[in-house]
């Protein structure tokens, strides 16, 4: 411990000094240190531990509980749509379900072929749900297949514990016994999408199975249809099976929403329509009451609820027929003659006598222009000009009046017009006036706007809607509103006032049409008591330059159209028949004598049917199939997929809608030289003929 | 100790630490409790191999224990030798067989040389630094020799890879090195050093899933399905259990099996949920009062290789302890360190019985050789 400076210098280089007794004291020293240590550690562990548990209890109990406890919705059952007699058009099947859950799958692509072999799944939809399973991530269930039959379902059962991820499910799925007769009236379900599920944070909404409206009434009647979820609680392990039940609760079904609809007479019209591509509408005259509204073709709403397939969705949508579009709401044509009656309501309402007459030679001259009728008819008035459909007697007149009035006649009988109803969406049409030509085009009106508006061509659109409404309101003298749902609502009905005079005559006159000397005496209703009245009308689509309307092209023909009402005498029903491209009127009316006569005795119209339906390959929904069968084989594997939101497919079915209805204003600048539409004798082209 | 003056228990029992021995028992009565509940209420397969395991392990310690002075320094270095040996031997056999191998088939039993390394770098340093003389303590051959010694094995070790058992031998050797009064700034200089190295051998040194799980530790939730899921589980399962817990096997999370390892690495929050916090603290207690009696071991011993011993093996013990409960409690990385007699687990119920049986041995010689006898 001496030491000298100089040593204790030297000392200082190699270290302090040491010997056994300090080295005993350092080991004493730094055991304490590490005991204090490991005391600070133990402290640290209790104060953490204690902060887990007590100040963090709340928060993890609720954790290990979400784990422990898995609740599940059980998709609540739909409301009913029933028609007017209470029978379904949308209903619920209880069937069986299977899932997948994207996370747990181990090898998707494998599994989803092993799916798809067990359940006969379509190539294109393994396919489909082979992209859905590769872009979802997460626990979220994605349905493979629902409606699946028992045996399917014990199949896929016995496979169950070699396929992790793939959860059987008893559910119920929608079901519509009509098929693809009420495809646009009714909508088809469909799973939420995420935009849906943004809008509304319910969630039943992502819950597996649960499906939404996704158009038409469906789709409007969603919150009353909709129901309230079940719910089960379930104990899960992390792996997803489950251990106990721990409590379940009841779905309680939605309630039923109760059309105007007569089911059976859409089913038949829809039916009836056959090869053809056009629409029924048929009302109540007496209380505004919808009784059909068929558009054909259509898509059978029982396939699209899992989802649209590829191969379904393309043929859909290559098909020139439309399939996808309700006709009815938004299906948009020259009206044609059917507007003449309406307007010899003008006619008389500005001081035109019935009795007065024109000379059709032909054709007539209007200012300074010759302009040609159909056919020559000599002296023409009224009654003639609505039972032989002479245009010059409406160039003459409408020239005579002003074509203002006319078009204000037009608008008070609901052309141009929207209908509370609820539907997605309806198309307004176009009743043309100098004003709206000018606003629109900024051109002024001139002498062929008037000719060709008079007999319901040029710029002139209605829907089959609107022109029902027409024929409605013609053949009751009110306003009749059509209504869709049977709530018992009162309607205001207000009289239009007409003279009754006047619009006996016209009736006459349209009775004349189709019992007369008209030019739809094939539409004569089989029955010696009852009469029906209407009026014929071709609208044409190109100029007699481009094609005669009858022959050539499909997409050139004419239109027919036929608005109707029966019994002649007290009018109980009206209604509209609208071909696309059918050839003229002669396509039309054939259909509405038929509906009418199912209407009156159903057996006969049936009947009618049954011998139709032979010839064109069975019915709608049997030819759908065979179409889609043939398609699917042909096609199969080079089809794009649809759109993923269906509000994608909607705006494209809508915006090509919108520009075939404007396919006519083309040809609206020019006077348009008409067609004779007394195809009585004359059989309506082939729809099947070649394009 | 204080026990040997009872007259009425016969020596050879009143001999022993039963002041270790009988919160011991406890500890592992509890922790076969815990493995009955995480079997889902059953004694197989894990609490009844538990039970039959420790016995036969406290029957060695027993053994380790009457083992003398001379004879262990005598053995400490072909023991040393040895081990090492059978580490370079399961690498060898690992490059024949391909991919990693950790234990030799012993054709009885299969034995972890790597485990038998860390009770065996306590006792070789201890001996090293009992044989250098004094005035060395702060030479080069105070730090080099040693480092070597720890060096082999844990590069060995950690090119098994485990990381786990690489860092416990380490640790165990460094805290020797400490006790044995090497100069404090060579410790100071070498934390730093780590510090720097730290980066680099997480970038290079470490597998992609252990920086994962690297990561974890300072943002669970960024991987909550991945290494995250383990440490966000077990806090669940400890948080959940509150103050008393959930109750005797009602614990959802091990026995829904949303907690991984419910009977090994996370045998804690198994017991947490079920016992909860009470629970715990038992435990900590427990686990205090043996690594209190080590030191206490240690300090009473004025031999200088018994007391570096008997410290080495008390800090090997924590080090389970700590890297283990830290871990469950999402404060360390997930390293598969299992918890020293509640873990299910040959391995380490053997290393962590060996350990105690060293102590035990210090002990006894502590007995023996008062601390007026022989000084170092």
């Amino acid at each position: 411990m001496k030491r000298f400076f100089k040593l204790n210098h030297g000392a200082k280089k190699r270290g302090p000094v040491v010997n056994a007794s300090t080295l005993k004291h350092t080991f004493d020293r730094r055991t304490v240190v590490i005991g204090g240590l490991q005391y600070g550690v133990g402290i640290l562990l209790a104060v953490r531990m204690g902060y887990l548990a007590i100040a963090e209890n709340e928060k993890y109990r609720l954790e290990s509980e979400s784990n422990r406890v898995n609740l599940t919705l059980i998709p609540p059952r739909r409301g009913w749509i029933m028609d007017r007699d209470g029978a379904p058009l949308a209903s619920n099947r209880a069937d069986f379900r299977v899932d997948v859950i994207p996370e747990r799958l181990s090898d998707p692509d494998v599994v989803l072929d092993q799916l798809g072999d067990l359940l006969n799944l379509e190539p294109d939809r393994i396919v489909d749900l082979k992209t859905v399973v590769s872009t979802s991530r997460g626990f979220a269930p994605i349905e493979v297949a629902s409606g699946l039959d028992y045996e399917e379902f014990a199949a896929l059962s016995v496979r169950l514990p070699d396929m992790q991820g793939v959860v059987p499910q008893r559910g119920f799925s929608r079901f519509y016994p009509t098929a693809s007769s009420v495809g646009h009236l009714i909508g088809y379900v469909g799973p939420a999408s995420a935009e849906e599920y943004e809008l509304d944070r319910n969630p039943i909404l992502i819950t597996p199975g649960h499906k939404i409206g996704k158009d038409a009434l469906e789709k409007q009647f969603e919150q009353e249809l909709r129901g309230v979820p079940g719910a089960r609680r379930v104990e899960v392990t992390a792996g997803g099976r489950i251990v106990r039940d721990l409590e379940t609760r009841d779905d309680i079904q939605g309630d039923p929403v109760r059309l105007t609809i007569d089911g059976p007479l859409q089913d038949y019209a829809a039916r009836r329509i056959g090869l053809e591509s056009g629409s029924v509408v048929v009302m109540d005259c007496q209380t505004g009451e919808l009784l059909c509204m068929a558009s054909m073709p259509s898509f059978d709403p029982n396939s699209f609820s899992d989802g649209i397939g590829s191969v379904e969705y393309a043929m859909l949508r290559e098909d020139r027929r439309v399939p996808l579009r309700n006709k009815v709401l938004k299906g948009l044509y020259p009206p044609g003659s059917t507007v003449k009656p309406m307007h010899c309501m003008a006619f008389m309402k500005a001081g035109v006598q019935p009795s007065d007459t024109i000379l059709c030679g032909g054709g007539r001259r209007i200012g300074n222009r010759f302009f040609n009728c159909h056919s020559n008819h000599g002296s023409v008035d009224m009654a003639k000009a609505i039972y032989q459909s002479c245009d010059s007697y409406f160039y003459h007149f409408a020239q005579q009046i002003g074509f203002d009035k006319v078009a204000a006649m037009a608008k008070d009988l609901g052309m141009g017009q929207e209908f509370d109803l609820p539907v997605t969406s309806q198309f307004y049409g176009t009743v043309p006036d100098p004003d709206w030509k000018f606003n629109k085009f900024g051109r002024e009106w001139q002498s062929f706007d008037t000719v060709n508006a008079s007999i319901g061509q040029g710029y002139y659109l209605a829907s089959p809607l609107q022109l029902a409404v027409m024929s409605a309101r013609l053949a009751t003298g009110r306003r009749i509103n059509p209504r869709l749902i049977l709530d018992g609502a009162a309607t205001d009905q207000p009289d239009y006032n007409f003279n009754s005079e006047e619009i006996a005559y016209i009736r006459g006159a349209m009775s004349d049409v189709v019992n007369g000397p008209g030019t739809a005496r094939r539409a004569r209703l089989p029955f010696p008591d009852i009469e029906m009245a209407g009026k014929t009308g071709t609208a044409q689509v190109v100029s007699l330059s481009v094609s005669d309307g009858r022959s050539g092209p499909w997409k050139y023909r004419d239109h027919g159209l036929f608005t109707f009402f029966a019994p002649t005498e007290n009018p109980r029903y009206a209604g509209v028949v609208v071909i696309e491209h059918g050839g003229g009127s002669g396509s039309a009316y054939p259909i509405a004598r038929d509906v009418m006569t199912f209407m009156f005795d159903p057996q006969k119209g049936l009947d009618a049917l049954k011998s139709l339906e032979s010839q064109w390959g069975g019915t709608a929904q049997q030819r759908l199939e065979a179409r889609y069968a043939e398609y699917a084989a042909e096609r199969g594997a080079t089809v794009t997929p649809p759109p993923r939101r269906s509000e994608d497919i909607f705006d494209r079915v809508e915006a090509e809608a919108r520009v075939a209805a404007q396919q006519t204003e083309e040809i609206a600048d020019e006077f348009l030289v008409p067609r004779a539409d007394t195809n009585s004798n004359v059989t309506p082209p082939s729809p099947t003929g070649v394009n | 100790m204080d026990n040997s003056r009872g007259g009425i228990i016969p020596q050879p029992i009143a001999r022993q630490p039963w002041n270790l021995l009988i919160p011991l028992f406890m500890l592992v009565a509890f922790g076969a409790a815990v493995l009955y509940s995480a079997a889902g209420g059953s004694m197989t397969p894990y609490a009844s191999s538990h039970l039959i395991r420790f016995s036969v392990f406290l029957v060695m310690a027993s053994i380790i224990a009457s083992i003398p002075r001379g004879f262990v320094r005598f053995m400490t270095y072909p023991a040393f030798i040895i081990v090492l040996l059978m580490l370079l031997g399961v690498e060898i056999l690992g490059q024949v067989r391909g991919g990693s191998q950790r234990w030799l088939d012993l054709g009885f039993m299969d034995l972890q040389p790597s485990e038998l390394m860390k009770p065996v770098i306590v006792v070789t340093l201890a001996h090293y630094f009992s044989s250098l003389p004094v005035g060395f303590i702060a030479s080069w051959r105070a730090l080099l020799i040693p480092g070597v010694l720890i060096g082999m094995p844990v590069g060995l070790v950690l090119l098994q890879p485990d990381l786990g058992t690489s860092l416990a031998i380490a640790f165990g050797g460094g805290v020797v090195m400490l006790l044995a009064g090497l100069p404090l700034r060579w410790f100071i200089a070498g934390g730093v050093a780590a510090a720097a190295a730290a980066p680099l051998v997480f970038f290079f040194g470490l597998q992609d899933y252990q920086q994962r799980r690297v990561m974890t530790m300072f943002d669970p939730e960024a991987d909550a399905l991945g290494a995250g899921y383990h440490i966000a589980q077990s806090k669940i399962a400890i948080g959940s259990g509150g103050l008393f817990g959930k109750g005797f096997n009602n614990g959802s999370q091990s026995h829904l099996q949303y907690l991984p390892e419910p009977h090994t690495d996370f045998v804690f929050a198994t017991m947490a949920e079920e016992w909860g916090l009470i629970g715990g603290l038992f435990v900590l207690a427990v686990f205090s009062i043996i690594l209190k009696w080590g030191l206490t071991v240690a300090r009473e011993s004025h031999d200088r290789f018994a007391s570096l011993l008997a410290a080495g093996m008390s800090a090997t013990i924590f080090f389970y302890i700590a890297v283990n409960l830290l871990m469950v409690m999402g404060m360390a990385p997930v390293v598969g360190i299992p918890l020293p007699f509640m873990s299910h687990g040959g391995s380490s119920m053997m290393t962590n019985m060996i350990c105690i049986g060293a102590l035990m041995m210090v002990n006894s010689w502590n007995r023996n050789a008062p601390r007026s006898g022989l000084s170092g």
